[in-house]
């Protein structure tokens, strides 16, 4: 039925914020309870940090496929930093691989169900989604 | 903008009215601790109500927060979290989120002042027993 998307970039901490409140929106819109805006939310926080952090930025990109029956919000987070050297380790719950985001992956995987993540060298992609019944 | 610190007697308020970039956190974090430190408050309330999203960056510094607060002998409570920020913490994992809390702002205070009282006092040993 409708389909929308939001394209940000991620370059300062601010952006962090205003890619979480763009998922937010968007999935509000999609007609996403409270709970799963706010699961969306802290997961677009999680995964945008770790590209500015790890990758000194990056882009988001959210979008939301709405059909008769069900909506499914989509983000996918990449970057083109140094990638992740090894992506069974940093999913592990309480891993950290610098200043601290130990709980972040896991933290995404717990909140939207699933993560899929492919990484190399300069090239770094983290897809998460969420379906739900309409 | 600056999170605002108030002082009440001996414990400092603070609440966060709106999203906090990283940098504003770890600023709040430090003037919260050089207070303690300098031996003009005992202890801090951090009231979060104005936080809808609570991530894994933020929890930590929270933690850390409460945990330098108290190596340095003070206590901090947390406040007016928010059912959806609860919730979400929870399903993140364990151990996200690992410090005193409590409802509200007032009900913090109340906590605050309990475990200020509780370190002032010696510890209860019982008085030797001299057989005379």
């Amino acid at each position: 039925m409708g389909d929308r998307q939001v394209l940000r970039a991620v370059k300062v901490q601010q952006d962090i914020i205003g890619a979480r409140q763009a998922g937010r929106d968007l999935a509000r819109a999609a007609g996403f309870g409270m709970v799963d805006q706010t699961r969306i939310a802290t997961a677009i926080s999680e995964l945008v940090r770790n590209a500015l952090v790890y990758a000194g930025g990056g882009v988001c990109l959210i979008s939301v496929e709405t059909e008769e029956r069900s909506a499914t919000i989509r983000v996918v987070v990449s970057d083109q930093g140094p990638g992740i050297p090894d992506i069974d380790k940093a999913i592990e719950p309480g891993h950290s691989g610098g200043r601290g985001l130990g709980l972040g992956l896991s933290a995404v995987r717990n909140l939207m169900g699933c993560l899929s993540i492919e990484s190399r060298p300069g090239r770094t992609e983290v897809t998460t989604s969420m379906t739900r019944r309409r | 903008m600056k999170v605002p610190i108030l002082r009440l007697g001996r414990i400092l308020l603070t609440s966060v009215l709106a999203d906090l970039v990283d940098e504003q956190a770890v600023q709040l974090q430090s003037e919260i601790l050089a207070l303690i430190r300098d031996d003009r408050a005992d202890g801090v309330v951090i009231d979060i109500s104005g936080l809808d999203v609570v991530d894994s960056y933020i929890a930590r510094l929270l933690n850390e927060t409460a945990s330098m607060v108290r190596i340095i002998g003070g206590e901090a409570v947390l406040t007016g979290m928010q059912p959806l920020v609860a919730l979400t913490l929870v399903e993140m994992g364990r151990e996200t989120l690992d410090m005193q809390t409590a409802l509200d702002l007032e009900a913090g205070v109340a906590v605050l002042n309990n475990l200020i009282a509780a370190k002032g006092q010696p510890p209860t040993i019982a008085a030797p027993h001299v057989d005379t």
